[in-house]
């Protein structure tokens, strides 16, 4: 079975451990953890990750900074992006999916929604 | 008589004799036709019910086998509307048991990063977080009780002020009386409510046992939260619960941290 690196950017540990603990469901995932986005940039220069997971709203960098630059790295031009929003409706939702983010989940997280999006965008099949 | 007359007779006999033998043979033939009619007609006669009973008995049969063919269809339908009733069933059991994982997935998550730290305002954060991430709430506060006053004072405010948060006596209104019983409150009407901080949409005692020590009281709820799910208010009382001995524990820690480091003064002031 291929294995498939995710990287998780969130600021809370309650957030990054709710999505560790849905992704850890999906076998042959090796999940990366950043605090936020430009430790999540550190990360993503380091190695080569197949998804990435991000929320918006973090200190230093948040993640529409994060969607931006990821989209403009050659490397990390066809990776798929998932970002995780407080707000249900429109503004950050759009303002990501504009700069190139592939889905969205909406807080408060469910699991279904997150191991739907991941084998979704990792081809993984039901 | 002249020769030429005997020989006409001699014809005659001859012509007489032909005859009669074509007639022998006729009625011979007319004979044996009547006996072949009368052969046919018998065969006709016997062949005739045979037809029909074998005929009768082959509709016989297959009638019968046209009815046990549609007895095993019955059964067939039957076991098969049997078998998707029970696929249903397990469907939903499957949907539950998936909810009821994931929900104790969060919880153990969410009890995990409670008692992670001893540090009371990281506690509040954790619960802060929780709130929002897994009830999904937007504005909200907690309150917890001055033992002095025996009043519910404001210590965290999201998407409102604390100083918006209300201080309440215990037994006052909604949020004291949920205070002084510990029960948990959930309004009824959720789609006509208005702010107003003395009746919330939610309010979860923090207890330790029968011991209260505070409240969350939620205003609103994200906006995709149009209400709460089945699961919410079974996570309510036992984060609740996780989230009350986390503060609690906290709290004390905080005390003896500082009653220690005073009197690690007093030692220090009397040894020099």
């Amino acid at each position: 079975m291929s294995t498939y690196k995710v990287l998780i950017v969130e600021d809370s540990p309650t957030m990054r451990q709710l999505i560790v603990f849905a992704l850890k469901r999906i076998r042959g995932l090796e999940i990366v953890e950043a605090n936020d986005g430009v430790d999540g940039l550190k990360k993503l220069s380091a190695e080569k990750f197949d998804l990435i997971f991000t929320d918006i709203n973090m200190p230093i960098m948040d993640g529409l900074k994060l969607v931006s630059l990821v989209r403009n790295d050659p490397g990390y031009k066809e990776v798929p992006i998932v970002i995780i929003t407080t707000e249900g409706a429109s503004e950050d939702r759009d303002r990501a999916l504009a700069l190139g983010a592939n889905d969205y989940i909406t807080k408060p997280i469910q699991t279904t929604k997150i191991l739907d999006a991941a084998k979704r965008l990792l081809n993984l099949g039901a | 008589m002249s020769e030429e007359d005997k020989g006409s007779v001699k014809k005659a006999e001859e012509f007489l004799q032909v005859f009669k033998k074509g007639a022998e043979f006729t009625q011979e033939l007319l004979k044996e036709n009547e006996r072949l009619r009368y052969q046919i007609l018998q065969l006709e006669k016997n062949e005739r019910p045979e037809d029909d009973g074998d005929a009768s008995s082959e509709t016989l049969r297959l009638r019968q086998r046209v009815e046990e063919l549609e007895q095993q269809k019955d059964e067939i339908l039957t076991r098969i509307r049997q078998v998707e009733e029970e696929n249903h069933d397990f469907a939903n059991r499957y949907v539950e048991v998936e909810s009821e994982n994931n929900m104790l997935a969060n919880l153990y998550i969410a009890s995990y990063q409670l008692h992670s730290t001893l540090d009371f305002r990281e506690v509040l954060q954790i619960i802060t977080e929780i709130v929002i991430n897994l009830i999904g709430a937007e504005e909200f506060g907690i309150l917890l009780l001055d033992e002095k006053t025996n009043k519910l004072l404001g210590v965290v405010g999201e998407g409102m002020e604390v100083t918006d948060l209300p201080q309440v006596n215990i037994g006052d209104g909604i949020i004291g009386q949920m205070a002084k019983t510990g029960e948990n409150y959930f309004i009824d009407d959720m789609e006509d409510y208005e702010f107003d901080p003395l009746h919330p949409i939610v309010c979860i005692p923090l207890k330790i046992k029968e011991h209260v020590i505070g409240v969350i009281v939620i205003y609103k709820l994200l906006e995709q939260k149009a209400r709460f799910a089945d699961v919410d208010y079974e996570l309510f009382t036992l984060l609740a619960g996780h989230a009350a001995t986390a503060i609690f524990s906290s709290k004390l820690y905080s005390e003896s941290e500082r009653k220690l480091s005073t009197i690690q003064g007093f030692i220090d002031l009397l040894t020099k």
